[in-house]
């Protein structure tokens, strides 16, 4: 009984707000710029593909049979999005370099705190910025009418839904990684995904066995999770893209502990 | 007596109005081992990248093999071999293609650039590494493919920005005698260095400078001779008492210095001042007697440590 | 002769031998910097390779294809595909142009300085410049020439004149490298001013260039960053050249004439910058 506790001891010392009030720090020192532009990359977008492109377009049907405007079609899917790039880049490319050149995991493990505050800390703090560029770009889509439904609300949890899937992963998969080249096959491979998960037009362009491909990743299930709660074509699906994300939280964060433990508690 | 090849008259650069090299003379002649003996910030490395043709003087006059480095930058650089202070080898490159890349910079055939490489990684003893990756060399090692690097276009000046810094002991002692036998072949080397072990070990004839001015200049041992006694004896009393100890004991020896930790006797002879020390009743915690060395000069010449 | 002008003797011997040995460097310098400069490339050559095969594949299945079926009537009088493929190739020569401007020229003066290394040798600022742009100029014109091999297969050059669309595309990409290396070689720490290089530069000019869609369909506000955009200048080129876009001469004048003039300031200021950030 007492080596389980030990055990769960050395991963989870619930000191996970130590490691959120260092990146805080950290944060506060760089560039404030550079953190409040990140904001405007989705904008951007909107703005030149939802009012451009869009005038080309006219209307869109979505997965659930509604039709919408171009904008409003892109405007949750660029949500997910975001929230996916942040996600990502905070666990893989910042991961990264804290774990092989800054040594900072290191340091935080040598002293009382676990892998696993380590891991959850890194991850709410990828969060919290995801969060307030979700608010920052819902406030865009309300100005210009984009949020057809109540519901849109939701897309707030949803969105943090989403980046906590992509940075468990992230993190999980950057423990592996032991060169930059590596971690870049991981932003190679997001481009694709990137332009062909229902984000920019829908995808039954396709034919049936790309699309389930497409259907298996999971940027599509976050583009018709926010793009269902916006528009407020609300289905049953919706739960099992709520699923998929729980997988994708639970496995990452268990195989991202664990390495953590592998390689620095031995 | 043959030409010089460096030769400066009231060499100064200035930055923004402040002089980092103020009105220096010095001459070096073929084959010479020359050296800047002085602490961080002297100006020893803004002389170099002037020497090394590129910086511009502010003022002065500066000839290097007879030409104006304001004019003929590329010829004269032509003729150097240049290591500075912080290592510039490309670490996207493994080691022999470092060399090869550099030689090609001199416009020297591809055949003679390998077959010097492949000499040169003998002589830095990096024949094994040629293929490493740069990154994975340790800190001499680096040093050595520096210097390597340096000498892949046979250079007439050698140029060497504090070349063991932050190096360990063996690592310097490696560098060292590889130095020692590019004198020995009669390159003219440039070096400079705030360990006065190294400027002892290495310089012909040098010059300190302190504040972007020469202090003296004259052979390691011209220099202590002049400037300083034959043997110190070092005291220690703790750190409180050292000062008052010292006026008790004025007289003795040529000149006293005090430093917070020891008081540092000049004098012809240290072991007699010890024993005249303990005959007026003060018994130090730890004493010793040592030859002068470069040190001693600087601190007689600046009132400072070289290294602080 | 020239060392008798200035130091009044010439009759050293190795003054004369530091004169014959600096010809070869004055004349071929920037030469010698672009060789090495591909070599380090080497090192990704392979990934460089598969991104210039993979890229225009994705790009042009998601939007030849896939946004392509949103506008089915097409674009100004073609397909969806072949408007935007032309505007694809410059975003591409950009891409490269952005990617090694950037952080490679803050490397050379800050974490790996190689640049003084250059300069200790009989190499000249300018040169460096110079050796720099031609590497990049030459695995740009090597990834332009398979993009527009690919949108040839994608059946989307209408005009035998297409193949001058790699020319745009190019100058394209190294108009918007130089802008970049002017500026970023005066930069002494990095405190984010690459993200904000790629956030407020890059990426702007990738979605306000007319490379989706023509400019006009923009509010008349956003309309003049595609004007000052090398990017929309050079899509527009492109077009010119693989289906014949019409436009007035003097229009297709000041496309070439502004990407020229650009590459020509961009230079100037670069290598200035250069030569007094090494020459210090």
């Amino acid at each position: 009984m007492t080596a389980v506790r030990a055990q769960r001891g050395a991963l989870y010392a619930g000191n996970t707000r130590a490691v959120i009030h260092r990146g805080l720090l950290a944060t506060r020192s760089t560039n404030y710029l550079v953190v409040f532009s990140g904001f405007f990359e989705p904008v951007f977008y909107l703005l030149s593909l939802g009012i451009g492109f869009g005038a080309l377009v006219g209307t869109v049907q979505t997965s659930t049979g509604a039709e919408v405007s171009y904008a409003a079609y892109i405007a949750p899917a660029l949500l997910a999005v975001s929230a996916m790039n942040g996600a990502v880049y905070d666990s893989t490319w910042n991961v990264f370099f804290k774990l092989n050149y800054a040594k900072l995991y290191q340091g935080m493990l040598t002293t009382s705190l676990g892998p696993l505050d380590v891991a959850l800390g890194e991850i709410l703090l990828a969060l919290l910025r995801g969060a307030m560029y979700a608010v920052g770009f819902m406030v865009v889509m309300q100005v210009l009418g984009l949020n057809l439904a109540w519901t849109a609300l939701l897309a707030l949890p949803a969105v943090l839904v989403i980046a906590f899937g992509f940075a468990s992963v992230g993190m999980a998969i950057t423990s592996y990684f032991t060169t930059f080249q590596q971690v870049e096959w991981v932003t190679f491979i997001m481009l694709p995904m990137f332009l062909f998960s229902a984000t920019f037009y829908p995808i039954s362009v396709y034919p049936h066995v790309i699309q389930w491909v497409i259907q298996a990743l999971p940027l599509w299930h976050g583009v018709e999770l926010i793009r269902g709660v916006t528009t407020g074509a609300l289905s049953p699906m919706l739960w099992v893209h709520l699923g998929y994300f729980g997988v994708m939280i639970a496995v990452g964060i268990v195989v991202a502990t664990r390495r953590l433990r592998a390689l620095f508690l031995r | 007596m043959p030409e010089s090849v460096i030769s400066a008259t009231a060499l100064t650069k200035t930055y923004g109005g402040v002089a980092a090299v103020d009105s220096i003379d010095f001459e070096v002649a073929p084959g010479e081992s020359f050296g800047l003996l002085g602490p961080n910030g002297a100006g020893k490395s803004t002389t170099m990248r002037m020497v090394g043709a590129v910086s511009t003087r502010t003022s002065g006059d500066l000839t290097i093999l007879g030409l104006d480095p304001e004019h003929h930058g590329p010829d004269i650089r032509s003729q150097l071999g240049v290591v500075p202070q912080q290592d510039n080898l490309d670490m996207d490159l493994r080691v022999r293609d470092n060399l090869l890349v550099y030689g090609r910079y001199f416009g020297l055939p591809r055949a003679l650039v390998a077959e010097r490489a492949d000499a040169l990684l003998e002589f830095a003893q990096l024949a094994d590494r040629a293929k490493s990756k740069v990154d994975d060399l340790s800190g001499g090692m680096k040093r050595r493919l520096t210097i390597a690097r340096a000498l892949i276009n046979e250079p007439r000046i050698l140029l060497l920005d504090e070349p063991t810094t932050g190096l360990d002991p063996q690592a310097r002692h490696i560098l060292w005698d590889r130095l020692f036998r590019l004198k020995e072949q009669g390159t003219t080397l440039v070096l400079t260095t705030h360990y006065m072990d190294e400027a002892e070990q290495l310089c012909d004839r040098l010059v300190v400078v302190d504040k972007g001015r020469i202090m003296a200049e004259g052979s390691p041992a011209q220099l202590i001779r002049e400037h300083s006694s034959r043997e110190v004896l070092e005291v220690r009393f703790g750190s409180d008492r050292n000062a008052h100890v010292a006026e008790q004991i004025v007289g003795l020896g040529e000149r006293i210095e005090v430093l917070p930790d020891r008081l540092l006797i000049y004098s012809a002879n240290g072991e007699a001042d010890l024993v005249a020390l303990t005959e007026r009743g003060l018994h130090p915690i730890t004493s010793l007697v040592r030859r002068s060395s470069l040190e001693d000069v600087f601190l007689r010449l600046t009132g400072r440590s070289l290294i602080e | 002769m020239t060392a008798a002008d200035t130091t009044g003797r010439i009759d050293r011997e190795d003054a004369r031998r530091a004169l014959t040995a600096g010809v070869a460097p004055r004349r071929w310098g920037s030469w010698y910097v672009a060789e090495h400069r591909l070599l380090a490339m080497k090192g990704y050559v392979g990934e460089a390779v598969f991104q210039s095969f993979g890229n225009p594949l994705i790009y042009l299945f998601a939007l030849g294809v896939g946004l392509a079926s949103l506008v089915p009537q097409g674009v100004a009088g073609v397909s969806y595909l072949e408007f935007v493929a032309p505007a694809l190739m410059a975003t591409a020569a950009m891409t490269i142009a952005a990617n090694e401007t950037t952080y490679p020229v803050l490397m050379g003066f800050k974490w790996n300085p190689t640049f003084f290394g250059m300069n200790a040798a009989p190499l000249t600022g300018g040169q460096i410049v110079n050796g720099i742009m031609l590497a990049i100029l030459a695995r740009m014109i090597m990834t332009v020439t398979i993009y527009f091999g690919v949108i040839l297969a994608f059946g989307a050059v209408p005009s035998a004149w297409g193949v001058l669309a790699i020319g745009s595309a190019v100058l394209t990409g190294m108009a918007i490298g130089l802008v970049l290396s002017s500026y970023t070689s005066t930069i002494k720490d990095d405190r984010g001013q690459m993200a904000m290089i790629q956030r407020f530069g890059i990426m702007p000019l990738f979605l306000f260039s007319g490379t989706f869609f023509p400019l006009e369909q923009l509010p008349v506000y956003l309309q003049p960053i595609g004007w000052i955009s090398p990017l929309w200048h050079g899509a527009e080129l492109g077009r010119v050249a693989t289906y014949g876009l019409e436009e007035s001469l003097w229009l297709t004048v000041t496309h070439v004439g502004y990407l020229s003039g650009i590459i020509v300031v961009g230079l100037w200021a670069t290598r200035r910058h250069f030569v007094r950030r090494l020459n210090r």
